[in-house]
């Protein structure tokens, strides 16, 4: 794919900031702030790095991405419409019975690559498809974002050994670092740091970013995609609940809560007019 | 007497021919590999086995991956760990994506011996078959152990195959490929019908024998896959014969005779009575010693055979 600008990126990840919003109000139920922190890694990824065709799902050399933070589907389910691998009418019917979008990411969704819900699997789940992959002699690379919290699961652990015993250098981790899990801070609830050496210390090549500037995702996107021999690991930081400011400041009441259909107007007036 | 063999060898001899004949077939290990016979595997196609070191719980998802791609891999440790330490690994990555992972749960049952009640699997089945679209078979000897692997491989979908460590006779002989879902009549009788699975078939069998000597005509029924159940012929079993006894290596609490009474109990309810462990541990001892030490053998099943015919009308 071509490299867009990252203004580009911005004003897309704007409009995918604004469907999550009316997908969750119109739900009445959801994951807010956890949904806006990783939509612009979201964005980058099927906007720039990854290689896919929604008239053709199941290319066999497509890239893939498993979303194993489960619960902050809106943005995934936000970009795979603006994307056409369904219409983007569809996105209004977020958690309603029968519907295509559930409150977890599932297969019942048209690209989406993975059902997770219970933190912790997808980063299994994405080895397994790279290793795969190198059986079957295809080039394809495999993305998987997990949330900062998640690495309190210790299956997380257990996937970054086999990724890196097996060098799945087909593969890139992204891990959402919003500071911030259900019960507070993660600091406060369980202690992550130093994250950076851990993942070292585990084999895995370490990109720290800031995970809201889109010149900076791409330029790790493609720098990990250069490294041999070792998986990578995009530490992205970002800002739980990016972009509505009383989302922010109540970021952790709004991990589980979704945004009411009354505070709706102004929080998509503060995307608006937002940077 | 026949043949002595452990199911996780025919088991291991199934994934050895799948091997040959089957290049999607992956096996998956968790450390345990010469245990559960995946070194049989992994010593001819070594390019096809991934070990995961003691973790469970990876191995699954990362199965499930290897199923997205067209992969069908097997996930071999022992029975506890595999449906008790993964299971919510099975439920979501697994089953709820309906994804074509087998798993291979080996040394089920209290025939663990020695090794005591933490690796003495007795709830396989249960937490096996709680889970929507998962196939449930408890092969009853080494030939069916290796039949029901390859129909395993050719079965869309979760499987779980229950495998015993310690050698008992081979009481099957090959009569064309396993049918997962069918159960299979290996003695008529009218009296009443004994309904087992694993190595209790081979003592429902003794039972028949001892029960025929007093006079009581019994139906055996291997039941090797306990999901989905063979509904017609346990009904059947109910209605011509109008008692019956289950029998199984594991816990009675929502195992097989708990599967066999669901559906005799909307369908045609008779008298059960269940042969199993009594919703407790096992404990260290020689296998033989520890089947008889808890009712696990013929004189058990004549024990509740005979029960089970007083209860009868």
């Amino acid at each position: 794919m071509d490299r867009p600008k990252p203004e580009e990126l911005k004003k897309i990840a704007k409009e995918v900031r604004k469907d999550v919003l009316r997908m969750l109000a119109e739900a009445g139920s959801g994951h807010t702030s956890g949904s806006l922190s990783c939509v612009d890694i979201i964005v980058t990824l099927y906007y720039y790095k990854l290689q896919y065709d929604p008239k053709n799902m199941k290319w066999a050399d497509r890239d893939r991405f498993v979303l194993s933070k489960g619960h902050t589907c809106p943005p995934l389910y936000a970009v795979l419409g603006r994307r056409g691998f369904f219409p983007c009418g569809e996105l209004m019917n977020l958690r309603k019975r029968g519907s295509i979008l559930q409150g977890h990411a599932s297969l019942l969704t048209p690209g989406c690559e993975a059902s997770t819900g219970s933190l912790g699997q997808g980063l299994s789940i994405a080895n397994g498809i790279a290793l795969a992959g190198r059986l079957d002699k295809r080039d394809y690379r495999v993305y998987c974002l997990i949330g900062d919290g998640e690495q309190d699961e210790g299956q997380i652990w257990e996937a970054a050994m086999t990724s890196a015993h097996y060098k799945i250098d087909n593969l890139c981790l992204i891990v959402d670092y919003n500071r911030q899990q259900i019960d507070g801070w993660t600091s406060d609830v369980m202690n992550l740091e130093p994250i950076k050496d851990k993942w070292a210390a585990f084999g895995w090549n370490v990109i720290e970013i800031n995970g809201h500037d889109f010149k900076e995702l791409m330029d790790a996107f493609d720098k990990a995609e250069l490294v041999k021999g070792k998986p990578s690991v995009i530490i992205a930081h970002t800002v739980k609940g990016k972009g509505v400011s009383f989302i922010e400041k109540n970021s952790v009441a709004y991990h589980g809560t979704a945004i009411k259909k009354a505070d709706l107007d102004k929080a998509l007036k503060e995307i608006e007019e937002g940077d | 007497m026949s043949e002595l063999k452990a199911t996780r060898d025919g088991f291991g001899e199934a994934l050895v021919e799948l091997g040959k004949t089957n290049d999607n077939v992956i096996v998956l290990s968790a450390d345990l590999t010469a245990s559960t016979r995946a070194n049989w595997f992994r010593d001819k196609y070594p390019e096809r086995f991934v070990d995961f070191g003691v973790a469970e719980q990876d191995m699954i998802s990362t199965a499930a991956g290897f199923a997205l791609c067209g992969k069908i891999p097997f996930a071999c440790t022992f029975g506890i760990f595999a449906s008790g330490r993964a299971w919510d690994q099975i439920r979501v990555s697994v089953c709820y994506m309906n994804l074509n992972v087998k798993i291979a749960g080996t040394h089920g049952g209290i025939s663990v011996g020695p090794d005591g009640a933490s690796h003495q699997a007795l709830e396989e089945v249960t937490l096996m078959r709680v889970l929507p679209n998962m196939t449930v078979i408890v092969p009853c000897d080494s030939e069916e152990a290796r039949r029901a692997t390859l129909a395993a491989a050719s079965h869309p979908g979760p499987v779980y195959l229950r495998l015993g460590r310690e050698p008992f006779p081979v009481i099957t002989e090959y009569k064309g490929p396993f049918k997962i879902g069918e159960a299979v009549v290996l003695r008529d009788g009218t009296d009443l019908s004994i309904v087992a699975n694993g190595i209790m078939v081979h003592e429902a069998l003794k039972a028949h024998d001892e029960l025929k000597k007093q006079g009581i005509a019994a139906r055996v029924i291997n039941l090797p896959t306990v999901k989905p159940m063979d509904k017609e012929k346990i009904i059947k079993a109910a209605t011509q014969t109008g008692a019956i006894v289950t029998a199984e290596e594991h816990t009675v609490v929502g195992g097989m005779g708990s599967a066999v009474a669901e559906v005799l109990s909307e369908n045609y309810p008779v008298p059960v009575k269940m042969v199993g462990m009594k919703d407790r541990f096992g404990e260290s001892g020689d296998a033989l010693e520890l089947m008889k030490y808890f009712g696990l053998t013929c004189e058990g099943i004549v024990k509740s055979a005979l029960e089970v015919l007083k209860l009868k009308k």
